[in-house]
């Protein structure tokens, strides 16, 4: 029994990276209609960056090792830049000229255009084996009746959670918030009622590269390990945790990020390591099938287009 | 036609088919990113039922085509009641499970791969490829290639003419399927020897973006992405190979790198400057010097 619990706790922890990317991509679909693939990617760029400027320094011999800390930050900061750049090429071109039944897609193709491009340089760039990512406070461990709870995996999650509350209330009362939600009920409208739609869509970009920033950064911490294809192993499962919670809801993010976090860690408990993709996709299948909006989505997403 | 070339004429055969697997289901606007998935189903079938029960090489290739179709059948069937991106997501989840469900039975070898005993000689795939070829043209040509396109070009008023929307999208994504499935089966004749890393979800996007790339408008546009990417990546390969700094020893795996990063950035460009591909209805009918019917 307390081992299962264990293993809920664990999924728990897990989940608020799950949660964190989750929010990244339902913002850009919620938002923009647009399921940005990028994102994972993004998430392992943070990542394996820090890695980089913790271990070596900036690039070019600028500086020399950096502070764990401020290694993360720099990563985060290159993310937000990328995603910039990934709006710049991507987003910009969605109004098709072409009338074509796959013009909906042109933003989706691009990004895994970018997916390809990330994944590999960062391959060439620094390999395929796990890097070690130190932090003093890796054995951080507090025990509640005989649950082991590791201290900065508690304080990730209540930074995720932060994190979504902090973007539910910006989303709900500043201006910028509202020229957000008028931009996911219809975009033409919202620009006749004098909404600058192209200053407000980078603030799209700027805040999921922001989540996948903060998401690489607490794996990075927590399991002081990061890979090149963490992105592909670890960043496509929010999206099953975003299906699951419902396309374009935030608080279908935290229910369905956790939900995967703990299906996960279950399956691994009950089942061993390698059936978790089988199981946490397989079920994402079922999901589909049975119930497509998801736990808390409603039906409008993915039909507008902007 | 023995050796490097006619592997190579191998792999552009099967990768044409594959073309078309994924073309049939863009042509009618639903992306599949699950090609290698359901090419790995096709193989999968197609070499167990060779090894293991020793059926004879065509009816175990028209047994994984058919598990192949049934599958895509069923997902397309219950996925296409909404609409949006579920039908991509789901066959994004569909590649993720089926590799992950490889793995984990023992029966298709798992991470260790399978051997497959019976062989297919390079020209039958050939034929086959070009056989595939000519009945999608027909189809392209047929009542049922025309309700294909009225939807590429417009679901809605499609749906108005009285075109049977769903069902079409249905139909063609499951005849995808089949595709897909003869392409894995006879990838799994030629090569002898199936593993679960020949068909990961990056082998699904590579496939979609060459189709996309080549462009959906025509029956032509997959035949060209095809063609292209399987031949530019190996003269690549080659100059790579000959270039006069240390590069001689590249290996295999930082070549296959910069092959994506170039087909990346070759697809950012193209949705910037020309989304709807290399091969177009206009300029193919300019190609042809023949009158074309203005698009809106």
């Amino acid at each position: 029994m307390i081992l299962i619990l264990q293993q809920i706790v664990n999924g728990v922890m897990l989940g608020a990276v799950y949660v964190t990317v989750a929010l990244a991509f339902n913002l850009t679909i919620g938002i923009l209609n647009f399921l940005n693939f990028t994102i994972p990617p993004l998430f392992m760029v943070t990542a394996m960056f820090a890695w980089a400027v913790a271990e070596h320094g900036l690039p070019f011999g600028l500086t020399g090792p950096l502070n764990w800390a401020l290694a993360l930050g720099v990563g985060i900061v290159l993310t937000i830049l990328i995603s910039l750049v990934v709006e710049r090429l991507t987003f910009r071109y969605m109004k098709a000229r072409y009338g074509d039944a796959t013009e909906h897609a042109i933003p989706l193709v691009s990004s895994l255009g970018f997916l390809l491009i990330l994944e590999n340089l960062v391959r060439i760039a620094y390999g395929t084996e796990p890097h070690r990512f130190a932090t003093p406070f890796q054995d951080l461990n507090i025990r509640v009746g005989g649950l082991i709870v590791s201290l900065p995996q508690l304080l990730s999650l209540f930074l995720a959670l932060a994190i979504v509350f902090g973007l539910s209330r910006m989303l709900a009362t500043t201006k910028t918030g509202r020229a957000l939600r008028s931009i996911a009920e219809n975009p033409d409208a919202s620009l006749l009622m004098g909404v600058d739609v192209s200053r407000i869509v980078p603030v799209v970009f700027v805040l999921s590269g922001l989540l996948c920033g903060v998401a690489g950064a607490i794996f990075a911490v927590n399991y002081g390990q990061v890979y090149s294809g963490m992105g592909n192993e670890i960043g496509n499962k929010a999206i099953a945790g975003m299906v699951l919670g419902g396309l374009g809801s935030i608080w279908g993010a935290i229910a369905g990020g956790v939900i995967v976090g703990v299906i996960e860690a279950m399956s691994v408990h009950l089942f061993g390591g390698d059936t978790v993709q089988a199981i946490v996709w397989g079920l994402l299948l079922v999901a589909l099938i049975v119930r497509p909006q998801g736990l808390f989505g409603h039906n409008a997403i993915g039909k507008g287009k902007l | 036609m023995t050796g490097y070339l006619g592997g190579m004429l191998v792999i552009l055969s099967l990768n044409i088919i594959l073309a078309y697997a994924v073309f049939l289901p863009v042509a009618t606007g639903q992306l599949n990113l699950g090609g290698a998935a359901f090419q790995a189903v096709g193989a999968y079938t197609a070499g167990i039922l060779s090894a293991e029960y020793d059926a004879p090489v065509i009816v175990s290739l028209f047994a994984g085509a058919a598990v192949s179709g049934v599958i895509s059948f069923v997902l397309a069937l219950s996925i296409l009641r909404t609409k949006g991106v579920y039908l991509v997501l789901a066959t994004f989840a569909f590649a993720q499970f089926v590799s992950g469900v490889i793995i984990n039975v023992d029966l298709l070898g798992g991470a260790l791969g399978m051997n497959v005993p019976d062989h297919i000689d390079g020209p039958i795939i050939a034929v086959a490829a070009v056989v595939i070829l000519l009945l999608v043209m027909l189809l392209m040509q047929a009542r049922f290639g025309l309700a294909m396109r009225a939807i590429h070009d417009d679901d809605v008023v499609a749906g108005l003419m009285g075109i049977e929307v769903r069902i079409t999208r249905v139909a063609a994504f499951t005849i995808g399927g089949v595709l897909a499935g003869i392409a894995g089966g006879l990838y799994a004749f030629y090569f002898n020897f199936i593993e679960v890393q020949s068909f990961d979800s990056l082998s699904s996007v590579y496939l979609l973006l060459f189709v996309l790339l080549g462009g959906t408008q025509t029956v032509w546009g997959p035949l060209v992405g095809a063609a292209f990417f399987t031949v530019v990546p190996e003269l690549f390969r080659y100059v790579v190979a000959h270039l006069p700094v240390g590069h001689a020893a590249s290996t295999g795996q930082l070549d296959t790198s910069w092959r994506f990063i170039i087909l990346g950035a070759i697809t950012v460009l193209m949705m910037v400057w020309r989304p709807e591909g290399v091969v177009t209805r206009t300029g193919l009918g300019r190609l042809l010097h023949r009158r074309v019917e203005k698009q809106a």
